[in-house]
């Protein structure tokens, strides 16, 4: 199975990386943009073909490793 | 004083830590790398240097958080060891769980690297008790991420135990925002454990305890430890 893990930022924590990218947009002439959060994307290829135990163990990689749950929300989609 | 400092790929400032333990002891310094699963016998206490860890990849200090060594690292806090981190090292300790609170992106999105005046905000700690009246202190900073993030049960209660061990202030010692490098929550710079023998601090004492390299406020952070273990 594969597993598509996504780290985003949880609202309130400040991300002057999103700031930075929302203010370039504005030099390239992209009116409009009120806000910028971003992200990380993290795909994974698993050996496990069961879609429950996948979305589980993706789950508890998130938990000890690939989201701080301090700051960060996740969410997995396996397919 | 037997001392350790813990050698990631990427580390940097291991050298100039082994430097500064073993002048300020007397005793060398061993290093240790990542990869093995046991600290050497009979140590007082680990450093955890300053650096670029794995590249700073997914997070701050995250991948070295779960380095092999890391789990020797942890059992010797639990027991009561001394640990100490700096920079990279104190994002280290901050993803093992050994110290609260997330270190962020400077707010200014610049990678900081200058002197900067601290406030020793508690010598009841075995880093800070060499410090005695000198409240001010100049210690450099030079990370991109070093932005000290804690809700505000973690401050109340950082603050209610004494646990906040240095702060940036401006020449006179107050911490206004200008005196702010990074956009730290109340200007903190180093917090301690709960048994106030686990240090993570941005700063840089090993970078001056040396008077040809311009100072030696960060020396008396070495003596503070030594002093600490004559005494026990």
């Amino acid at each position: 199975m594969k597993a598509r893990v996504f780290v985003t930022l949880k609202n309130g924590v400040l991300d002057p990386q999103g700031e930075a990218i929302r203010h370039a947009l504005g030099t390239l002439g992209f009116a409009g943009v009120e806000g910028v959060r971003q992200g990380k994307v993290i795909d994974l290829e698993l050996v496990e073909t069961d879609a429950a135990r996948a979305e589980a163990a993706a789950k508890e990689m998130c938990e000890k490793l690939l989201a701080n749950t301090i700051i960060e929300n996740y969410s997995v989609e396996v397919f | 004083m037997k001392s350790a400092v813990i050698v990631f790929p990427g580390s940097n400032c291991d050298r100039d830590m082994a430097v500064a333990l073993t002048r300020t002891t007397g005793r060398k310094a061993e290093m240790v790398w990542h990869k093995d699963a046991s600290l050497p016998d009979g140590l007082d206490m680990v450093a955890l240097p300053g650096g670029f860890s794995f590249g700073d990849y997914l997070r701050c200090g995250a991948i070295a958080a779960r380095a092999p060594i890391m789990r020797a690292v942890v059992d010797f806090a639990h027991r009561g060891g001394l640990v100490l981190g700096v920079c990279n090292g104190f994002q280290v300790l901050i993803e093992t769980g050994l110290l609260p609170g997330v270190l962020m992106p400077n707010q200014t999105l610049k990678f900081v690297c200058k002197d900067v005046h601290l406030s020793v905000e508690t010598t009841d700690s075995p880093f800070t008790s060499a410090y005695g009246n000198r409240r001010i202190v100049t210690i450099p900073i030079a990370h991109g991420d070093g932005a000290y993030v804690a809700d505000p049960d973690l401050l109340a209660r950082l603050k209610d135990q004494d646990r906040i061990a240095f702060r940036y202030v401006d020449a006179r010692g107050e911490p206004v925002a200008d005196a702010n490098p990074n956009g730290s929550a109340d200007n903190i710079a180093g917090v301690l454990s709960t048994n106030r023998r686990v240090l993570g601090m941005m700063p840089h004492p090993e970078r001056l305890a040396d008077p040809q390299l311009g100072g030696t406020d960060g020396a008396l952070l070495f003596e503070s430890l030594c002093a600490a273990l004559e005494t026990a």
